[in-house]
């Protein structure tokens, strides 16, 4: 790609961008979010058409205007977001929009091509499978495998382990370094560092649309030094000051579910003081959505009680918690914290909308709903248009922001956060982190809910390890290593002493 | 009572279910191939009238019934393109487009006929098709008259309903058509054309539909009247999702549905003399809401129905 330029609007997304990829190697495309990766592999896609600069494919300039052109130059993208029909077979979903077919469906030709790529490159999937019975790691595989079965000399994978838990990231590295050595290049786009070391075998960093460097060797590269290219400022470490633990504001005793779509909780007794963080470590599905949603109220126990700062939740309703003092930031910033198709600044007034400021009397006050919201997007940076922006348009960094935002402005006790810096980039992680710090500096008691164990580390005073629903060690932040919460976290428990 | 079931079960009785049956298939087809696209088109009422319309003034003054059912299908064609220009190319809420539409036909159809026949008391007729023996088949006892002594057109039907279920399951054309409906991100970058796709579905789903309407013209009835369709677009809607948008399924909703229809019309032959024959009318469309009711609930309609599909998103 040679002087790629694309803008959108005022807003320069790529600056006269050259990439080039080899066969054989895996090139890492890294940057902030809105750095401008996910446009250039757009462009080189075919999603978008750039205002300049051109496509040369083996040396010769393609055109390329749409995905089916992209295909024909052979050049496979596996999307952020999956792109299949869950209701349609993994052999129907291979099999859609390719070019030069007869009358019908080819099948028995379709098997045999699937077969030599799971012969080649290791990666196999049974044909007659619904995709929506898939694995996410397997639904992934299938996005792989369509783009071989298309002909792909260069694959695009974009932030590729974002929704993968980690034994599938092995499993797709090895399947990577199998497409790379048959001579296929591979454009590997992603903002964890750490993942970019071990798998690429170059790196090219985009800031603000434009090439601001490229490393040859990612392996032996720092991850400060990567990070730094990537922010264009000096990264400082996460460091917790000694802060005095006060009285334990979030209780749970003996806590017990049932009913709860997942893993329900088992006996789980876990209290957090102020000026401390815990963090909640734990592989995907054991329990932590019904602990995030027991403690916000969304979801009744059995058995067993939840106090906040000493008093006893009797009714289990989000206004109770909240009355209470406890704020919370979901998992899901869209589904149960936002609502996408209102203003920010009416998704930041929800929760209390019968309170002041945002109700006077009984009706609404816009005045105090759109100054709360103007006041916060200030003070936390929320990149928007403004309060009256479709919350649906903000970005996820901007959208955790807003979260925060509008739960700290009322002085929570107790915090409980889930996936707090899932997809953010290393600005607004840090960001975040900070924001967390601050509440602990101040005497409040935060709970972190993370699959990212780095993260959790990094922050909490103690971490808890959840495991088919029991709380099976807690482990202060100087005896807790990677390895000791992953045996943890796995369910080996006597070894992990 | 032997004498009234007598009287509701003789040889006419299967025929009657086939000949209901046939616009009716053919509708709910072409409903479903449209929909399948991702493309609902309640324009199916208006469609099936305007196209029932047209068809008879062109077999009329052609004199040939054969013209009729193509300037039928055509018509259905256009006005299905119509909706598919708003709909698919600019969309426009279907559901508002299709209601639309119509309305837009019911009124052209009222004007054009009452244009070109303004005298009412003397309605015109064109001499509609005939059954067609199937030589051979159509002397079986009971099942004979009743499947191999039928108009062309319902042989046609019959014979449509595998073609369909080939085209939509084991062909590329079909499987893109598919996924058009279930993920049409996806079928984009696969290198699907989606609009040209939707476009093509909704159209043919019309001539389908426009087709439906000639039959009630010229082979059941042999006049047009504005109340020949009375109806039977919104019961293909519903028999769509009866059919859970499988043209096997469909076919077999639509004959369900016209085996009650039939046995009204005799219950009502029959006189049974306490019950207002209301009540016998209303039957099929109890059945129907009936069914829709115990039915409808795991029946999944193709995910990306009513979602409008723009290239470059943000």
């Amino acid at each position: 790609m040679v002087g790629i330029t694309k803008r959108f609007g005022p807003l320069l997304a790529n600056d006269h961008v050259n990439l080039s990829i080899r066969p054989g190697e895996i090139v890492g495309l890294l940057g902030e979010n809105g750095a401008g990766k996910t446009t250039l592999m757009n462009i080189l896609f075919g999603t978008y058409a750039a205002d300049e600069g051109t496509i040369l494919v083996e040396g010769k300039p393609a055109r390329i205007h749409n995905s089916a052109e992209a295909l024909a130059a052979g050049i496979g993208m596996v999307h952020q977001h999956f792109l299949l029909a869950p209701r349609l077979t993994v052999m129907e979903n291979l099999l859609v929009g390719m070019p030069r077919q007869g009358l019908s469906l080819d099948i028995a030709g379709a098997r045999r091509k699937l077969d030599d790529i799971a012969r080649e490159f290791g990666l196999k999937l049974d044909p007659e499978q619904r995709v929506s019975s898939l694995s996410v790691g397997e639904q992934q595989r299938l996005e792989i495998i369509k783009a071989l079965f298309r002909g792909a000399r260069v694959l695009i994978l974009d932030e590729p382990t974002a929704v993968l838990a980690p034994p599938d990231v092995d499993g797709l590295f090895a399947a990577l370094r199998a497409i790379a050595a048959r001579s296929l290049g591979i454009v590997f786009i992603s903002h964890k560092l750490n993942e970019v070391r071990a798998i690429t075998s170059r790196c090219v960093i985009l800031r603000h649309g434009k090439v601001s460097g490229e490393i040859a060797d990612p392996g032996s590269a720092s991850t400060r030094e990567i990070a730094e290219l990537m922010c264009g400022q000096e990264i400082k470490p996460t460091i917790r000051p000694p802060v005095a633990k006060g009285a334990a504001l979030l209780v749970l005793d003996r806590v017990s579910t049932t009913g709860h779509p997942g893993t329900t909780l088992t006996d789980v007794s876990l209290a957090v003081c102020g000026g401390e963080i815990l963090g909640l470590a734990g592989v995907s599905g054991n329990g932590q959505k019904a602990l995030a949603d027991v403690v916000s109220g969304m979801l009744k126990p059995v058995s067993g009680t939840v106090s906040i700062d000493g008093d006893e939740v009797r009714d289990f309703t989000p206004a109770e918690v909240q009355r209470l003092g406890l704020g919370r930031v979901p998992e899901d910033r869209l589904a149960s914290g936002l609502v996408s198709s209102m203003t920010l600044a009416e998704s930041m007034a929800l929760p209390r909308i019968a309170q002041a400021p945002f109700s006077h009397r009984d009706l609404l006050s816009r005045r105090g709903i759109a100054d709360f919201a103007q006041k916060q997007i200030r003070e936390f940076d929320i990149r928007c248009s403004g309060p009256n922006a479709r919350t649906g348009t903000l970005s996820g960094g901007n959208l955790q922001k807003a979260l925060l935002a509008r739960e700290l402005a009322f002085d929570p006790k107790a915090v409980i956060v889930a996936q707090p810096t899932r997809g953010l980039d290393i600005a607004a992680t840090r960001f975040v982190h900070e924001k967390f710090l601050a509440l602990r500096a101040a005497g409040r008691a935060v709970m972190v809910i993370s699959e990212d164990l780095d993260e959790l580390l990094a922050l909490s005073d103690r971490i808890a390890v959840i495991y088919e629903g029991r709380i099976v060690g807690v482990l202060a932040a100087e005896e807790a290593t990677v390895s000791r919460i992953g045996l943890l976290m796995n369910g080996a428990f006597g070894k992990a002493a | 009572m032997n004498a009234v079931l007598e009287q509701i079960f003789q040889v006419g009785f299967l025929a009657a279910i086939v000949r209901i049956a046939t616009p009716l298939t053919l509708a709910t087809l072409g409903e479903m191939i449209s929909e399948r696209s991702g493309v609902l088109n309640l324009g199916i009422e208006g469609i099936m009238l305007i196209s029932a319309m047209t068809g008879f003034m062109g077999a009329y003054y052609s004199g040939d019934l054969w013209v009729g059912i193509v300037v039928a299908a055509l018509t259905g064609a256009v006005f299905a393109a119509l909706h598919a220009t708003l709909t698919v190319l600019l969309g426009v809420s279907q559901h508002v487009c299709g209601i639309g539409i119509t309305l837009l036909c019911t009124g052209l159809a009222y004007f054009f006929f009452r244009l070109s026949f303004t005298d009412s008391s003397h309605p015109a007729t064109v001499q509609s098709f005939e059954t067609i023996p199937i030589p051979g088949l159509a002397s079986i006892p009971v099942l004979g008259p009743a499947l191999f002594n039928q108009f062309a057109l319902t042989y046609l039907t019959a014979l449509l309903v595998p073609v369909m279920a080939y085209a939509l399951y084991r062909t590329p054309w079909g499987l893109n058509l598919r996924m058009a409906g279930e993920n049409p991100r996806a079928a984009d970058a696969a290198g699907v054309n989606v609009m040209a796709t939707r476009f093509l579905a909704v159209t043919l789903g019309g001539a389908l539909m426009g087709i439906a309407g000639a039959f009630l013209t010229m082979a059941q009835f042999n006049t047009f009247t504005f109340g020949v369709i009375s109806g039977r677009g919104w019961i293909a809607i519903a028999l769509v999702v009866f059919g859970r948008w499988d043209p096997w399924r469909c076919a077999g909703a639509a004959l369900l549905f016209a085996c009650v229809d039939a046995l009204q019309l005799r219950l009502q032959a029959a006189g049974v003399s306490h019950i207002p024959y209301e009540a016998f009318l209303a039957l099929p469309f109890v059945f129907t809401i009936v069914a829709m009711a115990f039915m409808s609930r795991d029946a999944a309609a193709p995910p990306a129905l009513l979602r409008p599909f723009r290239k470059e998103e943000r």
